[in-house]
């Protein structure tokens, strides 16, 4: 499974009859294994490239060559649960093949066993991104997009979050492509990344860190930060 | 409890009007009673009370699906808007009577045509609910729908469904009461039965406890199909939101 994205521009035209270039060249390879980081300021295209890549808009120049056959587990920014079915139900209409144990052992690792019944209408804003996680995760994709899942949840959830995210990562070999403009995220579950200018969006610089993600210690990660943070980005 | 008190408040008020005006235009309660009564033992009661509700539920099943089919359509596609929009509006500002004499003249004094009239009055308040609701469905949930590539099928019962659930209700609701009015005058101008056609009937004999004895009962019909099936109906889709309060 690999994923070869090569975009050379994308632009939509506003209300008012103006074009706006949304994207400019993005061209990068993905493997199975691999979790890919889309880092970048706010409002520079990133959740434009998902959709492009997610197949949900195929308006754009350039082409993004996917493995026939490939499944895809998206977790959008927002939950976009149904809010007329329950928990289960919401998980079980994405993935009708998932057998009970799999499900419970999803729900058991995302704290949800209690929540099953439930309807969205009833859930915080962080049980919520938890049903997506698992819906995305009960397909067993071969491809998982996340969009910023850990924003807005206080630094203790989003810590929580972010390790239930990393242990179910971990326990499938897939593509996974993840959006965030937190370093501390990018860095601790990522093992590329790609640093986006502001719109229209381009590749400026690509980290691969070569250390698996489980094994990498506080300290190193601490490097990792402080030397990506003095990348001169707006200089490149 | 309130129900009843202001159904015996009613009936105190028509008493007392019957007493001002006389009993030649406005008979008392007792009166209209035992004429009911008559009616009904003749059997001749509910012979008219189901042929009216028979023609009811025909009409308003086919107005309601052919137009919430439209509706969705024209909602959802662009091109079918536009070029429904102007029968639409036709149809909309079309008094019921010249769609009921049409009908009769055109296919005959016959069931289909009544049924048929019927069904057209009501046809274009559901097509233009259920296009308000395609237009409000939520693109967000189209595109996880997309994404999780739910069969069309599947995606349409769980996700586009429950969206226009309400919407449904509404035209369900509207629709019935519209149709609850024409069924009447369709029978009036030309069918042998019905709760319309007695009422003519009383009408021309200026028979005015048998007339008040029809519109009464089936004033009653129309309250209990109300409160038993449209209501819990209604409950019943919304159940979801009470919940998440």
């Amino acid at each position: 499974m690999q994923l070869e994205v090569k975009i050379t521009g994308k632009s939509f035209a506003s209300v008012a009859g103006k074009r706006h270039d949304v994207l400019d060249n993005v061209t990068f390879t993905l493997n199975a294994g691999e979790v890919g980081v889309l880092f970048g300021p706010s409002g520079c295209g990133k959740s434009t490239l998902l959709k492009i890549l997610a197949g949900l808009d195929g308006n754009y120049q350039g082409h993004v060559t996917r493995s026939p056959g490939m499944r895809l587990g998206m977790v959008f920014q927002e939950p976009r649960l149904l809010p007329w079915r329950t928990v289960e139900e919401n998980v079980r209409l994405a993935a009708p093949d998932v057998d009970d144990g799999t499900l419970a052992a999803l729900f058991e690792v995302l704290e949800l066993s209690a929540h099953r019944n439930h309807f969205p209408g009833e859930l915080s804003l962080g049980l919520a991104r938890r049903v997506a996680l698992a819906r995305a995760f009960a397909i067993e994709p071969d491809f998982l997009i996340l969009d910023e899942p850990l924003t807005s949840l206080d630094n203790a959830l989003a810590g929580r979050l972010r390790d239930q995210v990393a242990t179910l990562v971990a326990s499938r070999k897939m593509m996974t492509l993840l959006v965030t403009h937190d370093l501390d995220d990018a860095v601790r579950l990522g093992d590329r990344l790609f640093f986006l200018s502001p719109r229209p969006a381009r590749i400026l610089h690509v980290e691969t860190i070569a250390k698996p993600r489980a094994t990498r210690s506080e300290p190193e990660i601490d490097e990792l930060k402080r030397q990506l943070s003095q990348l001169d980005l707006a200089n490149m | 409890m309130l129900r009843l008190l202001s159904f015996a408040l009613f009936i105190a008020t028509w008493w007392i009007a019957s007493l001002v005006i006389g009993d030649a235009k406005l008979p008392a309660p007792p009166a209209v009673l035992a004429v009911l009564i008559a009616e009904a033992r003749s059997g001749a009661l509910f012979v008219n009370l189901g042929a009216t509700l028979a023609r009811v539920a025909l009409a308003f099943t086919l107005a309601m699906a052919i137009g919430s089919a439209i509706g969705y359509l024209m909602g959802r596609v662009s091109l079918a808007n536009r070029l429904g929009d102007p029968w639409l509006i036709l149809l909309l500002n079309l008094p019921a009577l010249v769609v009921i004499v049409m009908a009769y003249i055109w296919a005959g004094l016959t069931e289909v045509a009544a049924i048929a009239a019927i069904a057209i009055n009501k046809l274009p308040t559901a097509v233009v609910t259920l296009r308000e609701g395609a237009r409000a469905l939520d693109p967000a949930l189209d595109e996880m729908a997309t994404a999780f590539a739910l069969p069309r099928g599947r995606a349409f019962r769980h996700v586009i469904l429950p969206q226009l659930a309400p919407y449904i209700a509404a035209a369900a609701r509207s629709g019935l009461s519209l149709v609850w009015k024409i069924v009447l005058v369709a029978e009036y101008l030309g069918r042998p039965n019905g709760v319309g056609f007695e009422i003519g009937v009383a009408f021309q004999l200026f028979d005015i406890p048998l007339l008040l004895a029809y519109s009464l009962s089936f004033a009653g019909v129309v309250l209990v199909i109300e409160t038993l099936m449209v209501q819990p109906f209604e409950t019943r889709l919304t159940r979801w939101r009470l919940r998440a309060a």
